[in-house]
């Protein structure tokens, strides 16, 4: 079986505290691979563990079979791992043509660049552009970012993910804080990527999450409860008792 | 919208000179024609005006705050006054020498620098400033301590422009300086390493995120920033044919960030603007009232940063748009 993304025994501790605890996660190249469990059960901490925004107390990471563990975030982009957050970070004062050219700078290579501008880079551009036209986003490329409403900014938050031309692609509840109605489209420009692309996704919404992953895994108190496919999931009693409860029962 | 039909000139047209700009570089040339008589204020303010150049690239740009940035300043001016004290007089060899001292200084200081947040930085700024005051304090021998250094004899600029008695050579000279650096970082800000760093002053969380290597860039604007400010050092040294101790002073440093947020940190403009209102002012006021004169300075300062933020540029960028906006309302 080939995996995209790894972990052996990822533990993370603050102080005291047990935020990871032993984590071995195989998912599979290609995989629509769902994480769930209730809140602060852990998931942003592996998230961050897994791209690097924090150092494990212990265990590996490994993608697409190397072992990245030691690697800062920067690098491991370069692999091809990439990830929004689930708070918006983005560039308020930047247009969004701006901010995606940046990110697509960066992975061409050419953001150290310092003599000729930003729009004499017409790879860079041009590629930008493509991929705000393919997330319906070209009617605010010279919109600043602040300008935009909230749903409009969770998109920019994945537009600048996928300028990473991931291989892996780590969406930390990409629909939080938006709209019903925004948030099926949303997904819908999610579930169009290409399949090559491996996606882990975190997310709350129970419909959402059965409706788009083939994976899930459940975690609780920094812990694998268990993992499998979604039917196998919905009828595991260990699940329902500490997380689903009523959401599938209903 | 389509792709077909999509309008990529507000990108493409970023970095265009405005006229206004062009109207801007006309100034120099006023200023020559309308105060003959006041070259060696007028040299000054451009000298003045690199240096919160090289501030504003590092502060304004990449979000660095620096209350010691007149390390940079001091050690280019020693250089170069070091240089011609020694027999090299040869003007643009010394700021050639200055600006690689002064980037080397930047480059090894900066991995100090970039540890930690903006106390941090406040901190350890002041403190390579204060301890750098006190080697060429303690070096007479080499820097002349406290009396300054001495000796310093300058050839002719390109061989043929000697540095006359009314600062005729000095005057243009450290313009054609300060326009032509003023050029370069105009480009660089424009670049993607331009837009990196105000990537990175905007959101420095989400930058490696998205594959930018954050102290790399912050390292390399750093050691720009140093040169620049070396070169200015060194204008200086050169103009004057003099180096004083207090080219390393706190007050300096902290003089050059309250003309920074006098004109608005973020523009290149900015950092010129700011230092021509500030050292106008203190040129007018200290005629008016010799010892008072700091109290209006003060006053002046108060009023821009609680009333017009982001100093004259963000004034003039709110004023532009007001009067845009009305534009298009009569249509």
């Amino acid at each position: 079986m080939d995996y995209a993304l790894q972990t052996r025994n990822l533990a993370k501790n603050f102080g005291g505290f047990t935020a990871t605890n032993n984590v071995s996660l195989n998912i599979e190249a290609g995989a629509r691979h769902a994480l769930i469990g209730p809140n602060g059960a852990g998931k942003t901490t592996l998230i961050n563990l897994l791209t690097g925004f924090l150092e494990p107390t212990a265990g590996r990471v490994i993608l697409q079979g190397e072992d990245v563990t030691r690697l800062g975030q920067h690098q491991r982009v370069k692999r091809g791992l990439a990830r929004t957050f689930q708070i918006n970070r983005l560039f308020a004062d930047l247009t969004v043509l701006e901010s995606v050219t940046m990110a697509v700078n960066e992975r061409l290579g050419v953001g150290a660049r310092f003599w000729k501008p930003v729009g004499a880079h017409h790879q860079a551009v041009d590629e930008a552009v493509a991929l705000l036209d393919s997330l319906r986003l070209l009617d605010v490329a010279h919109a600043t970012t602040r300008s935009l409403a909230y749903g409009k900014q969770r998109l920019i938050e994945i537009a600048l993910a996928l300028a990473m031309k991931p291989r892996v692609l780590l969406l930390d509840e990409p629909a939080a804080g938006v709209p019903t109605t925004e948030s099926r489209e949303l997904f819908e420009s999610i579930a169009a990527l290409p399949r090559d692309v491996t996606i882990l996704l975190i997310e709350h919404d129970m419909d959402l999450v059965f409706r788009f992953a083939d994976r899930i895994s459940v975690l609780v108190g920094g812990a694998l409860l268990t993992h499998g496919t979604p039917e196998v999931i919905a009828s595991d009693p260990k699940v329902r008792e500490v997380y689903l409860g009523e959401a599938i029962c209903a | 919208m389509s792709l077909a039909t999509f309008d990529l000139s507000p990108l493409r047209r970023a970095d265009r000179w405005h006229p206004a700009e062009l109207a801007f570089w006309l100034l120099p040339v006023a200023a020559y024609l309308v105060f003959p008589d006041n070259l060696v204020l007028l040299t000054q303010i451009a000298i003045t005006a690199l240096f919160c150049l090289s501030l504003d690239l590092i502060l304004g740009y990449a979000g660095i705050v620096s209350l010691g940035h007149a390390a940079f300043f001091g050690f280019g001016a020693y250089a170069a006054g070091l240089l011609a004290a020694n027999g090299i007089g040869d003007p643009l060899a010394g700021l050639a020498v200055a600006a690689l001292a002064s980037a080397a200084l930047g480059f090894v200081t900066s991995f100090l620098v970039l540890r930690g947040s903006d106390l941090t930085r406040l901190m350890v700024t002041l403190g390579i400033a204060m301890m750098l005051y006190e080697v060429a304090n303690k070096l007479t021998d080499l820097t002349g301590g406290v009396d300054g250094l001495q000796g310093i004899e300058m050839t002719p600029l390109l061989g043929r422009f000697s540095f006359d008695l009314y600062g005729k050579t000095a005057y243009w000279y450290a313009v054609a300086v300060l326009f032509l650096l003023f050029w370069a970082a105009r480009r660089l800000v424009h670049s993607p390493f331009g837009l990196s760093l105000k990537g990175i002053r905007l959101n420095v969380a989400r930058m490696p995120a998205i594959g930018a290597p954050v102290n790399a860039r912050l390292s390399a604007i750093y050691t720009i920033g140093a040169a620049y400010a070396g070169i200015a050092g060194a204008l200086l040294a050169q103009t004057t044919q003099f180096v004083a101790l207090d080219v390393l002073s706190f007050n300096r440093s902290a003089e050059l960030m309250l003309i920074l947020v006098l004109g608005g940190s973020g523009s290149l403009y900015g950092a010129v603007i700011g230092t021509i209102v500030f050292m106008s002012a203190h040129h007018v006021l200290s005629d008016m009232n010799p010892e008072y004169w700091q109290f209006w300075l003060g006053a002046l300062l108060v009023l821009v940063v609680l009333f017009a933020r982001d100093g004259v540029m963000g004034s003039v960028r709110r004023l532009s748009h007001a009067a845009g906006g009305r534009r298009k309302g009569e249509r």
